[in-house]
């Protein structure tokens, strides 16, 4: 579904991705971590065209992200945020409602019946007439959830989608994400969860300055992993 | 000091009537030129933001060459002096057959430099809106216009809501130096009272507070205009 061929990227002279290459296949979860500074951000932001790549070649589902087809391709690919990035002016029924109507062309009426379903589903239907400064970080991010499926996406970005979240609203966030997974759905994550990565995870991905250290099913790296700095990261990250 | 203070004359005719008129004048004025400024204003102020090196150069340019001359200097020029060097017949057409050649040039002058200040506040406010909203609508398949209609303009007009009340307001006070190419706003009508009755005090103390009635009307309408367009949720329009 994803394929991420050797690509590169600077910022100036510094390489900030280097020649990584990687594969989510349909129905797979993957879960990317690494230290902060290492490009997991700069990795998945590059899938969907929001971090340009200098180097190599990055497809969804067959089609490279290029310049042409970007907003079309985007439509097609979910993405949420570390903070959660909803539209302020706008109420949580019409954050989950505009891009169907605006990008998908669907009716009003549409629009709304698929958002009300999708809110329901994230707990969200009874606050569908707030706006996102009234709701909590979790609700927030279940809300921007539900937006980015709204648009029937082919698979989902996640970029660190509970680093800025209280912990109490951690939970919150990714048992909608579990179950997103257990349907199927082809995701690829950023995120510090290891317990998430554990459960729901196909495969893991490691990353250190730039470059994807591990790459390996998730028994094998949580269990047995490669590399020192696997080793460090997961000592540092697990026992605390 | 020995004043003759006679009140009185402000509510007599004609003096009454050259007052009157001079408000209409300076009202019409000031609104017609202020549609022109909001308008070319936002499209400069939206250019300034783009990608495109050459658009967002143009509307620099035009910023710089319009604040760095005086406003009074503009008056003089796209009086006197532009009309000189137009091909002939559009001369002609400026100096002899467009009606109210004073009215319009008026206009022009004041809303072609108010527009350079509009077209500041618009890109600060735009720029000032987290990257991350861009992204997210982009990330949903929106294409460039559709990010600015939906996400970027209404956030950036929300944002400086109270700084364009200072400058609808100061239109209305720059519309003052129109009397310097003869247009008969309320500042001119006091010269004319003063002028034909002596009573200089009276009539300026007139316009003076008209002057301060319609700022404070300007005041009242864009604080409800702030109050209408205020997000739920945040503390002030000025947030996100």
């Amino acid at each position: 579904m994803i394929e991420i061929d050797q690509i590169d990227k600077w910022y100036g002279a510094h390489q900030v991705l280097k020649s990584c290459s990687t594969a989510v296949a349909k129905g797979e979860v993957v879960v990317v971590c690494g230290p902060s500074g290492s490009g997991k951000s700069t990795l998945i932001k590059a899938v969907n065209g929001l971090e340009p790549i200098q180097g190599g070649r990055i497809t969804v589902a067959g089609e490279v992200v290029g310049s042409t087809n970007l907003s079309r391709l985007r439509a097609r690919i979910g993405m949420v945020f570390q903070s959660f990035e909803l539209y302020p002016h706008r109420t949580v029924l019409d954050n989950v409602a505009l891009a169907q109507m605006v990008v998908l062309k669907r009716s009003r009426a549409d629009a709304v019946a698929k958002a009300d379903g999708l809110l329901t589903r994230v707990g969200m239907i009874d606050h569908r007439m707030k706006f996102p400064g009234q709701l909590s970080g979790g609700q927030q991010q279940r809300v921007a959830i539900a937006r980015a499926l709204a648009m029937d996406p082919i698979a989902m970005l996640f970029d660190e989608p509970t680093s800025a979240l209280d912990p109490e609203m951690i939970n919150e966030v990714l048992d909608v994400m579990t179950e997103l997974a257990l349907e199927g759905m082809t995701m690829m994550v950023v995120t510090h969860e290891m317990g998430f990565a554990r459960r729901v995870a196909h495969r893991v991905v490691f990353m250190d300055e730039g470059a994807i250290v591990e790459d390996r099913a998730k028994d094998a790296f949580f269990d047995h992993p490669d590399t020192d700095r696997a080793r460090a990261f997961l000592s540092k990250i697990l026992h605390h | 000091m020995n004043y003759n203070w006679n009140w009185g004359i402000l509510f007599r005719e004609p003096f009454l009537g050259f007052l009157i008129s001079g408000v209409q004048t300076t009202l019409v004025l000031a609104l017609t030129a202020w549609v022109l400024a909001f308008t070319l204003g936002s499209v400069l102020g939206v250019m300034r933001t783009l990608p495109n090196r050459g658009v967002s150069a143009v509307a620099a340019v035009y910023v710089e060459v319009f604040r760095g001359i005086p406003l009074l200097v503009w008056f003089f020029l796209w009086f006197f002096v532009v009309p000189e060097l137009l091909p002939q017949t559009w001369g002609r057409w400026l100096k002899r057959d467009l009606p109210d050649p004073e009215f319009w040039t008026a206009v022009a002058a004041l809303g072609l430099y108010t527009a350079c200040r509009v077209a500041e506040q618009v890109r600060a406010g735009i720029q000032a809106i987290p990257r991350g909203q861009t992204m997210a609508a982009e990330a949903s398949g929106m294409n460039r216009v559709q990010v600015y209609r939906y996400i970027l303009l209404p956030l950036g007009y929300r944002r400086i809501v109270p700084v364009l009340t200072s400058e609808f307001m100061t239109i209305f006070k720059n519309s003052s130096l129109a009397l310097t190419i003869g247009v008969m706003e309320l500042t001119a009508q006091a010269r004319q009272v003063e002028s034909f009755t002596f009573q200089g005090f009276e009539a300026f103390t007139a316009a003076t507070v008209l002057y301060v009635v319609i700022t404070l009307t300007v005041t009242v309408i864009m604080r409800q205009v702030e109050q209408r367009t205020r997000i739920p949720g945040l503390l002030s329009a000025k947030g996100t």
